[in-house]
């Protein structure tokens, strides 16, 4: 499982399970055992009684190793469904940010809102010397947006991770 | 079971209590035999077995020989074995059988105590996060936190030992809800809201893999405890597509005994101490039929040299076992009956003639393999010649088939393990007991009182090492309680001699920690046990100390001193492909050749 594979790919798993205790550390507790990677992870109940949740895991590698994953998952007795979005086509994915820049010089500052416009940020606090940033995009979009608030006093990320779904009519 | 028939309902009054709806959905689970331990937190179930005479209670030494015991009942039966266990140090106790089962998939129910609900996560005495520690060790685990789903766990916990993969799964019982009223319910009769392992083999890959193997010049049948698993049916299936294709089959370890030892067309075991034929035909196969077994490390040495040259079909119940360690062309999801049944009928729907004359050939290659006589070992039979641990086996299974008794054999780990594989040849499933995935020291013997239990009249066997029985010896207590005639026939190599035999392939014969120092004087040993004790030192002794121990009516161990140095052969060296086993002493080479890679494997 190296990244030189040709094969190695990210994927962006949706996994339905019973919201029973336990549930979401056995499915940690399958990707640590194994040696998988989790490049993301968010669970939440998805229904209106509170029975099921959806966990949406972004991880990498070989094919082969996507497959074991999957089949892995399916095994786990509360999963009900296991779904590769990013094998079965155009799918969304996206995730939340808040961002927190400390600036203290005006120029700074003004360049720190002037990207977070092109950014659509949203300012959801400032002090004199600081702002919050929220932001939803996809990974490389909040990726990119954190790498140009470096050099502006960036001091604080928190992330909430992948929420993902197919386009169009398709339910998963 | 003749000795265990159920013989009084348990009273199924409104307001029982937790510990009596328990037994009573491990009665309606058809349990009629507990293996288990008290403590604190379980009392209340043993004060309710005690007011009852449904179900058995076998109380053993040691949580691990309890699960070990279950996992033989359950082997040598076809049932779900049962467990009962205190909270913390017998939840603890009991991991080590429960990984051995998950990994050997053997259908059990580990019953585990805790501590009241309101003292969870606080530290109370006797508590340990067994669903924590056991999550990993099980195919699945509850805990139960409120009456109202005791009855309906306890029947969810069997139908998902049972079903599909089958394996260990934990139920942690807090002692409140053991005390305190609970309702019973029946079992379910809908399906399982998530849990449904797909059964019935697709027919569009069954065809493709009949056409695959209608062509095939230099197929192999490679099956695995899968077809154990899946039943009688799945071996009588088996024996019949086997016959009907003229393919040769070979088997792992967990598989012995679905296709019959002793006909031609089989090849012995495969793998690490496999026959060389049995290697050479997975080498060099144009298709190979895995049926029920897992690509697993022992078995096909270095993946990169696996059967480089062939399509490979793989019928399996559990996904995941698919294209995790080898990709395969066909892959089969599916009962291992089912799916073998599937392939007979469609192999006779098939028009298309199968490769006649490249089979024949393909024999005569393999016959040109089997003179090789892998297996062979010379025993002297001069006066006082050291017994070879293999012809002990040997005749161990000489005599014992003279006898015509049913028999079950049980292992412990080790270079005795792997000779009773070699050289106890099985005729009928489920009558071959050892811990392959887990490789545990300590098996053997609770292993074999569990199938006394279950099979009161037959003959059960523990082969087993000096260094593996110490493990649970604990265990002779049990047998002598329940007057259980186990015999456990020690290969008395004086050491460790699996380590022993790594250490002089692979380090340079620094025998480090491996010498069996201190044994006891196992023929006491026994009989402080109540059992009795025997031992042979030399060849003369052999025959006469089997026939002694099979007719005898008690627990015997018999203490068989074996050559010392004895090494295991075949053996593919780990990091070396098929055909590049040592076959013998006398091997040029030996494992000089062994890279670095390879020492880094177990
Ligand atoms: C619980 C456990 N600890 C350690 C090992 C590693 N191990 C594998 S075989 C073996 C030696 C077994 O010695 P013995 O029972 O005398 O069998 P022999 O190989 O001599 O036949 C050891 C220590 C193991 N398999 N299980
Ligand atoms: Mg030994």
């Amino acid at each position: 499982m190296t990244a030189a594979d040709p094969t190695y790919t990210s994927a962006t798993i949706s996994v339905l399970v019973d919201n029973e205790a336990g549930v979401l550390a056995r499915v940690i507790g399958l990707f640590s055992g194994r040696g998988y990677n989790i490049d993301s992870l968010t669970v939440a109940p998805v229904d209106d009684s509170g029975q099921r949740s959806r966990i949406n895991v972004v991880t990498s590698g070989t094919q082969m190793v996507i497959e074991q994953i999957k089949a892995q998952l399916d095994r786990l007795v509360p999963v009900h469904r296991v779904s590769d979005l990013t094998q079965l086509g155009p799918h969304i994915a996206r995730e939340m940010a808040l961002i927190k820049v400390i600036a203290t010089t005006a120029d700074k500052r003004a360049e720190a809102l002037r990207l977070s416009d092109a950014f659509r940020a949203r300012v959801i606090d400032a002090t004199v010397e600081s702002f919050v940033f929220e932001m939803t995009g996809s990974t490389a979009k909040l990726d990119a947006f954190v790498e140009l608030m470096r050099p502006l006093g960036l001091a604080e990320v928190s992330r909430t991770g992948v929420a993902a779904m197919a386009r169009g009519t398709r339910v998963i | 079971m003749s000795t265990i028939a159920p013989t009084a309902e348990l009273p199924a009054t409104a307001a029982q209590s937790g510990a009596e709806v328990l037994l009573r959905a491990l009665k309606d689970q058809g349990v009629e035999v507990i293996f288990g331990y008290p403590g604190g937190a379980v009392l209340p179930i043993y004060d309710a077995i005690f007011q009852q005479n449904a179900i058995r209670h076998v109380l053993v030494r040691h949580e691990q020989a309890a699960v070990h015991a279950a996992e033989g009942y359950a082997r040598s039966t076809g049932r779900v074995g049962c467990v009962l266990v205190t909270s913390g140090p017998g939840a603890t106790n009991a991991v080590t059988g429960l990984v051995d089962a998950l990994m050997d998939s053997i259908p059990i129910v580990c019953l585990t105590g805790q501590v009241p609900t309101h003292l969870i996560g606080n530290d109370a005495f006797q508590e340990a996060d067994t669903t924590g520690i056991t999550r990993p060790a099980t195919k699945h685990n509850y805990l139960v936190k409120r009456a109202e789903d005791l009855a309906r766990v306890v029947h969810e916990a069997f139908y998902v030992a049972r079903t599909g993969r089958p394996g260990p799964v934990v139920i942690d019982l807090p002692k409140d809800i053991l005390i305190g009223k609970a309702p019973y319910v029946s079992p379910a009769a809908t399906p399982h809201r998530s849990y449904r392992p797909q059964t019935e083999p697709d027919s569009a890959q069954i065809g493709r893999a009949i056409a695959l193997l209608k062509g095939a010049k230099r197929p192999v049948i490679y099956t695995g405890g899968g077809v154990i698993n899946a039943g009688d049916a799945a071996s009588a299936a088996l024996r019949r597509f086997v016959r009907m294709t003229g393919f040769p089959c070979t088997s792992t370890l967990m598989g012995l005994g679905a296709y019959p030892s002793n006909d031609p067309q089989f090849l012995g075991m495969l793998g690490m101490h496999g026959t060389y034929e049995a290697n050479m035909v997975m080498h060099g196969c144009d298709v190979m039929l895995n049926v029920g077994a897992r690509f697993d490390d022992r078995v096909t040495g270095k993946l990169s040299l696996f059967s480089p040259g062939s399509k490979k079909i793989h019928i399996d119940i559990d996904p995941s076992s698919i294209n995790k360690n080898v990709p395969v062309e066909v892959p089969i999801i599916g009962d291992a009956a089912r799916a073998l049944e599937a392939l007979i009928a469609a192999w006779e729907a098939d028009s298309a003639k199968p490769e006649r004359t490249a089979l024949a050939e393909w024999w005569r290659q393999i016959d040109t393999w089997r003179a090789k006589d892998s297996l062979r070992y010379r025993q002297s039979m001069d006066n006082g010649a050291v017994i070879k641990p293999q012809y002990a086996i040997q005749r161990l299974y000489e005599i014992t088939r003279e006898l015509g008794r049913e028999t079950f054999i049980s292992t412990e780990v080790g270079q005795h393990q792997m000779w009773a594989a070699q050289f106890f040849r099985f005729d009928e499933p489920n009558r071959w007991m050892t811990s392959g995935g887990l490789g545990t020291m300590g098996y053997g013997l609770p292993a074999a009182m569990g199938v006394q239990i279950a099979h009161p009249d037959a003959l059960c066997i523990d082969i087993a090492g000096e260094a593996s029985i110490l493990m649970n010896i604990q265990e002779m207590s049990t047998l002598a309680q329940y007057r259980l005639p186990v015999k456990v026939f020690i290969l008395n190599n004086q050491y460790m001699g699996m380590v022993r035999q790594w250490q002089e392939l692979l380090h340079g014969g620094r025998y480090s920690e491996s010498y069996s120092e201190a044994l006891p004087d196992f023929v006491k040993l026994a009989e402080s046990f109540h059992a009795e004790g025997m031992r042979a030192t030399s060849v003369d002794d052999l025959d006469g100390v089997i026939r002694a121990m099979l007719a005898s009516p008690k627990a015997v161990i018999a203490d068989i001193f074996v050559d010392q140095k004895e090494n295991c052969f075949p053996m593919i060296p780990s990091g070396a492909g098929h055909n590049d086993m040592i076959l013998g002493p006398e091997h040029e080479g030996g494992a000089t050749g062994v890279s670095d890679d390879g020492l880094a494997l177990v």
